[in-house]
């Protein structure tokens, strides 16, 4: 493995993407994307699903029928 | 008898919005429940006290305060409305049971997430899905790893993802890996915290992240080359 980032292959690059995404550090300014499209590529891709994700599946309220029966099971023991 | 005021009406007055639930936050302060939005809500000690020690309306205000949350997580892992009603009811009734066992070591949401979630696990094993346990969540079969593409000529996305392609996608994804992308991407639990829940290191939790967002590419990249032959 070298240890010139801008050398990295882009298995070595992306072997570090679950570290260095969500760190706080700028994936974006890593010297390997300087001269690699596929792998600038793949980094939007990936900052595009995990943008996206803020807006799936909208948080919802359980009817208040699961509350009775959770009150009912209590009553009863359960 | 039980008291049965509406749970609906008792969730505001004991939230606390912003509690920062970093491991170093005593914990007191780490009875957390961040809601959809990012924001974090925290059970009142003193109410939770009241919960363990069995009294029936803290216990319901507890519920108010964790039900959106646990539904929706359950909601999200089965996408099923009978189904996930049926979790959440379990999850609590189970919560009942042991709320009394919680000791603080972790925050009480997250240690109520790990509850829900083992009765979410369960329930798909039930259902003879490829999933028998925690370990097994954290560790998909070969056939479930994203696609690798070293080299190839790759096809980004496109610009803004559609919401509704991107949910099918998520629910199409291997169980294990949709947890993690809903816990961490959808929900905005932290890795410390997923990895409490999952009993698994942080690095695992970041990994496996990082290949649910890779099989979810490698779903939506599908979609578009369909989309694009149509």
């Amino acid at each position: 493995m070298t240890s010139d980032p801008g050398k990295m292959s882009c298995a070595e690059f992306q072997a570090q993407l679950p570290d260095v995404i969500g760190s706080g550090v700028d994936a974006n300014a890593h010297p390997h994307l300087k001269n690699c499209e596929l792998c600038r590529a793949l980094l939007a891709d990936l900052e595009t699903i995990a943008e996206a994700a803020r807006q799936l599946f909208p948080g919802v309220e359980p009817p208040d029928e699961v509350w009775e029966h959770i009150e009912s099971a209590i009553k009863k023991g359960d | 008898m039980v008291d049965s005021p509406s749970p609906t009406q008792r969730a505001n007055g004991t939230q606390k919005i912003g509690v920062n639930d970093s491991p170093s936050t005593p914990p007191a302060e780490r009875h957390v429940n961040r809601a959809t939005t990012g924001s974090t809500t925290a059970v009142d000690p003193e109410l939770l006290s009241r919960a363990q020690a069995g009294d029936h309306q803290a216990f319901a205000q507890v519920y108010s305060l964790h039900k959106r949350r646990i539904y929706s997580l359950c909601l999200r892992m089965v996408g099923n409305v009978a189904e996930a009603e049926d979790l959440t009811q379990e999850a609590f009734l189970q919560l009942h049971r042991k709320i009394a066992t919680f000791r603080g070591d972790s925050a009480f949401s997250t240690w109520l997430h790990r509850l829900a979630i083992n009765v979410v696990l369960m329930q798909l094993r039930k259902k003879g899905l490829s999933l028998i346990s925690l370990d097994e969540a954290m560790e998909p079969t070969a056939d479930d790893s994203p696609s690798r593409s070293f080299g190839a000529p790759d096809l980004a996305l496109s610009g803004a993802v559609d919401r509704l392609v991107l949910e099918r996608a998520v629910a199409e994804l291997p169980a294990g890996y949709r947890l993690i992308f809903i816990l961490h991407d959808v929900e905005g639990f932290e890795h410390n915290e997923i990895a409490a829940m999952l009993d698994c290191s942080i690095g695992n939790s970041k990994s496996q992240l990082h290949k649910a967002r890779l099989k979810l590419r490698d779903a939506l990249r599908a979609q578009s080359r369909e989309g694009a032959r149509l």
